[in-house]
């Protein structure tokens, strides 16, 4: 099993401001690796770095066995870049915009041609081929962005929040586009900031704040990791809701959240759920609903990073 | 979809990046295919300036309108050339914040060729206002006293200290954080400069302290080069120091604007 990626101790500085604080990554070949954080965690200063845009600081990384920095040239005949930032030019259509890619990538006028037309025809966008791309919605643009990325066929793709901000419907096409072209064999670096995204899409998801790493493994170690379960709790009564909590957060072991009238807490003791239901007996409150079960990745997250409301929890 | 194996090289070959080049020139220019008004809209100012310079000062500058064309003509064409090269930083501006530079960037291609492929096209774009230019001028009444050689070494001229200047452009493109910001700088800088200089109006004309800068301005030297070649009059001297201007903008702007390019991107 070889890594298609492979990055050690990235560090990348923009004046005061640390984008990555000793980054350390792995991708096997043939991998989707999910890189998640919250906005600003230097996800996309991580993907500019292996896309060879950006010059770390310090540390290395190589990227088909080439480096980043001193073999930047062979590093880019092998990746496809689609992200925020790396984007097609408005005023060209669709077709132009992938000819234009083809040409700049060797391929003769007459290949170019039909590599736009089948990437457009695979996307769905023939319709719009000859549009200028500035008229496309915003999923028909991300369609073209990711076609773009393809026309040399890359085996490394590196995919930079290729769903934020679309609506639910592109967004599940671009999951199936995403999960054809790793049947085809193809490594893919994406970096999202849902959660649900990572889950659905990775081998692999390496959790990233304040540009370190701060978790790594599969989507079912991540959850195991925490070594808590979430329970949650909603009270019959509103009014109720205060109180609840507070009995909640006697079992929990960490932050309370209340959203609405659902009471979500993590907990590790396995009496925890016992413990519970006989304080809401002895207090006479009454629940709608109780359950506990294995935390999903949000508040995976939470915990990792301790970004956690502190307003939420009731004093 | 097939994983192609290629036994990548080095670096890129200067025959392969002069291709590159072509290819992101094409970009650029293939747009006018979709909006042709374009050719008409970046020309339609200094048209204006023909038309009402000609019939509005032309009687009182130069006693007739066909004698003012002789004369004003050059200058409207110059100050067009340099309002022009503003163009390549707005565009370069745009690609930089839209992201097109990022995906040109990460492709295997020579690292010059997005600023030598835009440079190009915009010469191209400047040949064509200057046709529109003289063409119009010869409707209004302007008539070429030498030959076809020197329309030739006008054309040449006007795009070598075009090349030369743009490096200011590119330089502001660099370095603004939008594209409009380009716009507003070219304006603030180049219509002064085209003002204080004999392009519209004869340096006799202007107080002493105006006409010892009017005389040694791009702008005017450049001017007076143009109308020696198409109206006849001193050519070597004025084609001289307008050779001299461009290599001094190419010599200053264009390290300052690799630097910048630098550390943009």
């Amino acid at each position: 099993m070889t890594n298609a990626i492979v990055a050690e101790g990235l560090v990348k500085r923009f004046g005061d401001t640390t984008a990555l604080a000793g980054v350390d990554l792995a991708v096997r070949t043939g991998s989707v690796l999910g890189l998640l954080g919250p906005n600003g965690a230097g996800k996309t200063t991580a993907v500019r770095v292996l896309a060879t845009l950006t010059r770390p600081d310090r540390g290395h990384a190589t990227v088909g066995g080439y480096d980043v920095v001193r073999q930047a040239h062979q590093v880019r005949r092998l990746i496809g870049l689609t992200g925020q930032y790396a984007s097609v030019d408005e005023t060209l259509t669709g077709t132009e915009n992938l000819i234009l890619i083809g040409r700049l990538l060797g391929q003769t006028r007459r290949d170019s041609r039909a590599r736009a037309a089948e990437l457009l025809g695979r996307f769905r966008l023939d319709d719009a081929a000859d549009k200028p791309a500035g008229k496309y919605s915003g999923g028909m643009r991300r369609r073209l962005d990711l076609a773009a990325s393809l026309v040399g066929r890359p085996r490394l793709l590196y995919l930079d929040e290729p769903t934020t901000g679309l609506d639910p419907r592109s967004r599940n096409d671009m999951w199936d586009i995403i999960r054809d072209l790793v049947a085809d064999g193809v490594t893919v670096l994406l970096t999202t900031q849902y959660l649900d995204e990572a889950d659905v899409l990775a081998d692999e998801i390496v959790v990233i704040d304040h540009g370190k790493v701060i978790a790594t493994g599969t989507s079912v170690e991540l959850k195991a990791r925490t070594g808590a379960q979430a329970l949650t709790v909603r009270p019959q009564l509103d009014t109720d809701r205060d109180a609840v909590a507070a009995l909640v957060a006697m079992v929990a072991s960490g932050a309370v959240d209340v959203r609405g009238s659902l009471i979500t807490a993590p907990v590790t003791d396995p009496g925890a759920l016992a413990h519970l239901v006989r304080r809401l007996d002895e207090s006479g409150l009454a629940v709608a609903e109780l359950a506990l079960r294995s935390p999903s990745l949000d508040e995976v997250f939470l915990t990792l990073t301790g970004h956690v409301a502190l307003e939420d929890v009731p004093a | 979809m097939t994983a192609v194996a290629v036994a990548p090289e080095a670096r890129v070959g200067p025959v392969q990046g002069l291709r590159n080049t072509a290819t992101l020139a094409w970009r650029t220019l293939v747009q006018i295919k979709h909006n042709p008004f374009e050719l008409i809209d970046f020309s339609i100012q200094p048209l204006m300036f023909v038309v009402l310079f000609t019939y509005v000062f032309g009687g009182a500058i130069s006693g007739s309108t066909s004698e003012y064309l002789k004369f004003g003509l050059p200058g409207i064409i110059v100050q067009n050339l340099l309002f022009a090269t503003m163009n390549t930083g707005v565009a370069l501006n745009t690609d930089l914040t839209k992201g097109v530079f990022d995906r040109l960037r990460s492709l295997p291609i020579a690292r010059w060729s997005p600023l030598a492929g835009r440079i190009v096209a915009d010469v191209v774009k400047q040949a064509w206002a200057i046709t529109l230019l003289i063409g119009v001028g010869m409707i209004l009444g302007f008539r070429v006293g030498t030959g076809p050689l020197s329309v030739l070494a006008v054309f040449g001229l006007l795009l070598t200290f075009a090349m030369a200047a743009t490096w200011i452009s590119v330089l502001v493109g660099m370095l603004v954080s939008a594209p409009e910001k380009v716009q507003i700088f070219g304006f603030v800088l180049i219509f002064p400069i085209t003002f204080a200089s004999n392009a519209f109006a004869p340096t006799d004309t202007m107080p002493g302290w105006l006409q010892a800068w009017v005389k040694v301005n791009p702008v005017t030297v450049l001017a007076d080069a143009v109308r020696g070649l198409l109206s006849g009059g001193a050519v070597a001297g004025p084609v001289a120091q307008s050779l001299l201007w461009a290599a001094i903008l190419l010599a200053i702007f264009a390290p300052l604007s690799v630097w910048a390019f630098k550390r943009r991107v």
